[in-house]
């Protein structure tokens, strides 16, 4: 039971990781590897800002949040949008979202050092929640799913109901035949990666709490994770994004139990295959046809 | 005849001058004849400056034993350098907790004719850039290495910090004596050498004495996340929980398992020995148990004058890295002093002369296996200090 607590935990993070990283890709068609970096970055500016000005978390979040949106309309303009005319742009940004990363990683090091970095102690109180028969939550992990599940409801009704979603949809479906209609591309493309780097900017001050440490490769240590994850959940599914998250989390969880530590990751993306072989979409995507 | 003579002399003159370049190559350094001096011990005089080269981890995972390394030293060194006979020039370069690093700087100082070698501060890296001294002839003096089979690389490979073979057992026998251990869970990171053998160690010290190991649990030393192999270990009821992990691991996996309510002790080796643990724990680290080569708590002449001049040159107290460094300098001096050179063998010489020295770690001894011999310490983290467990 506190194993299903301690997955769900920890796959709420990768949840809220991934729905960064397919937000980018179901609707723009892009992978954007800067994603790690801005998760790392932006951990460790939520920990400058707690350490040098004392604030709640709460506001931090907010904050974060904020630079996250920043941050990924800069990771646009830099890495994507030089590239998106070229013929083989889908490649082209992958790469350059690469470099994009490695820029931000060397920046970081430059301004924070390579130590390990925490949140000031006493940032969320440590109190436990105990669900009886020694099952326990703390208010932090409470918190974290909390604010994954909220930011990820808010990004559903907001990708279906508003009208900046619409658009988005209608990106998604045809960039061309968008355009001519209306929608203003570029805008609705820079919007979806604020966004997008938003959720994993907050993503990476939950996970640097969460673990009581902030690394330089944090990030690279969860990218192939949420990787998993969207492909798990079918590439550019929202709802696919968390549950596949979810499920990663607690089979890491429970291979830990009951196979043995060394074998987290061997489970971990052994199902990825798995999953893979029986239903190659994923378990929320759509098969896609590609006209030529 | 003349012009046969003439010919003669300045040939002869050439290889004078050549078996003079040769000569002075020797030792690898300039002024290699002046690092022999006069006198032995407190009187011993030497002309030119004595170069020591360090390898500390100042960037990367081990950085914050690294820079209380290079404090240590360097206090070290104006103690030495403002009493007469011997001055040293101290040359600190980053290892960068990265073992090929560590073999470029280990290069380097064996080519600049360095002295002496002090470090590296991991013994992970320590295995890979010690060979190169050893092969080259200079000797080594580790000061923060703890893994087993540091010394055994070669004949000038020293160590003055305790090796987890003497402090652990001590810690484990004090442990169970204050809290009756019967049955323990283990856990450390098996991707590291020094946490590795810090198991190893700890295995066999519990079963010594008669403590029954109820669970073994590895993780990464990257890992960061602890909470389900904790949940783990908390099935199994255990008495208290063994850690063989580094400081940036020990951190989340303590403040982790008093959230998970694990209130039994937690047992750690050398690498939970940092101020950083109660810093950035907090009141999860209350409890801790920590067996270590240098006590705070002190109150021998040589450990209160060296607190207090850390403390006013730095603005705060040391830690048990800073003090193996400070007393690994004194080893070096002493070394140097007994047969009055800062010549390479002749320093490797004077290291296993080292016997009874007064160090803040207290009486220190080499013994014929080239590691330091002296008292350990048993300490319990409380009110957010180390105190002495008894």
């Amino acid at each position: 039971m506190q194993q299903l607590l301690n997955g769900l935990f920890l796959g709420s993070i990768y949840a809220l990781f991934a729905i960064g990283f397919t937000l980018v890709f179901g609707i723009l068609d892009r992978l954007n590897l800067a994603h790690p970096a801005a998760f790392a970055a932006s951990a460790f500016f939520g920990i400058w800002l707690s350490d040098s000005f004392d604030l709640p978390i709460a506001l931090v979040l907010v904050i974060v949040f904020a630079f996250g949106a920043i941050l990924g309309l800069i990771i646009e303009r830099v890495a994507f949008r030089p590239l998106k005319d070229r013929p083989d742009a889908h490649f082209a940004g992958l790469i350059s979202s690469i470099a994009m990363g490695g820029m931000i990683i060397a920046l970081l090091q430059a301004v924070f050092g390579p130590n390990t970095r925490r949140f000031p102690v006493g940032t969320v109180p440590d109190d436990a929640i105990e669900f009886g028969a020694g099952v326990t939550a703390s208010v932090l992990q409470i918190v974290i799913v909390a604010v994954s599940l909220g930011l990820m409801i808010g990004l559903t009704i907001l990708v279906g109901r508003s009208a900046l979603g619409r658009s988005m949809r209608a990106v998604a479906e045809n960039p061309g035949a968008a355009r001519v209609l209306g929608v203003n591309v570029d805008r609705v493309t820079a919007t979806t990666f604020a966004i997008s780097t938003a959720l994993g900017a907050v993503a990476g001050v939950l996970f640097a709490l969460s673990v009581n440490s902030a690394q330089l490769g944090m990030g690279s240590a969860i990218e192939l994770k949420g990787l998993a994850v969207i492909i798990v959940g079918g590439m550019g599914s929202l709802p696919g994004a968390l549950v596949g998250g979810l499920i990663i989390g607690i089979a890491e969880v429970f291979a830990i139990q009951y196979v043995g530590s060394s074998w987290r990751d061997l489970i971990a993306f052994g199902l990825l295959f798995l999953i893979l072989l029986v239903r190659p979409q994923g378990l929320f995507g759509k098969r896609k046809v590609r006209e030529v | 005849m003349r012009k046969l003579l003439s010919t003669a002399v300045v040939l002869s003159a050439s290889v004078l001058v050549l078996a003079g370049c040769s000569s002075s190559g020797d030792g690898g350094g300039a002024s290699a004849e002046g690092l022999k001096g006069t006198g032995s011990g407190d009187s011993c005089v030497i002309d030119a400056t004595v170069p020591v080269g360090a390898a500390l981890s100042l960037t990367g995972g081990a950085a914050s034993y690294g820079e209380s390394q290079q404090k240590g030293l360097e206090l070290a060194l104006e103690d030495l350098n403002a009493k007469d006979g011997v001055k040293y020039e101290l040359t600190v370069e980053d290892d960068g907790t990265d073992p090929r690093q560590a073999m470029s700087v280990f290069e380097g100082f064996v080519a600049d004719g360095t002295s002496t070698i002090i470090g590296p501060t991991l013994s992970n890296t320590a295995f890979q850039a010690q060979p190169i001294a050893q092969e080259a002839g200079v000797p080594v003096l580790a000061i923060s290495n703890t893994a087993t089979g540091i010394t055994e690389q070669g004949d000038f490979i020293f160590r003055d910090s305790l090796t987890e073979a003497q402090v652990i057992p001590q810690t484990i026998e004090a442990a169970k004596d204050k809290l009756g251990l019967k049955k323990v869970v283990v856990m450390y990171s098996n991707d590291d050498a020094f946490t590795e053998s810090g198991f190893q160690v700890m295995e066999s010290a519990l079963k010594d004495q008669g403590v029954e190991i109820v669970d073994t649990l590895k993780f990464s030393v990257k890992d960061t996340d602890f909470r389900s192999l904790l949940t783990t270990a908390k099935q199994s009821d255990p008495d208290a929980i063994v850690v063989s992990a580094l400081i940036e691991a020990a951190i989340p996996l303590v403040t982790q398992a008093r959230e998970l309510g694990i209130d039994q002790p937690i047992i750690g080796g050398n690498g939970f020995n940092n101020p950083a643990l109660m810093k950035d724990a907090g009141e999860a680290a209350e409890g801790v148990i920590v067996g270590a080569a240098w006590n705070s708590a002190s109150d021998s002449p040589e450990n209160t004058a060296f607190m207090k001049a850390f403390e006013e040159k730095y603005g705060a107290g040391p830690d048990q890295f800073a003090a193996q460094a400070y007393a690994g300098m004194q080893i070096i001096d002493h070394a140097v002093r007994v047969n009055c050179s800062g010549e390479r063998t002749d320093v490797q010489d004077g290291l296993t002369q080292v016997k009874d020295l007064p160090t803040p770690l207290g009486s220190i001894s080499i013994n014929a296996d080239r590691d330091a011999e002296h008292p350990a310490v048993v300490q319990i983290v409380k009110d957010g200090k180390f105190a002495v467990l008894n």
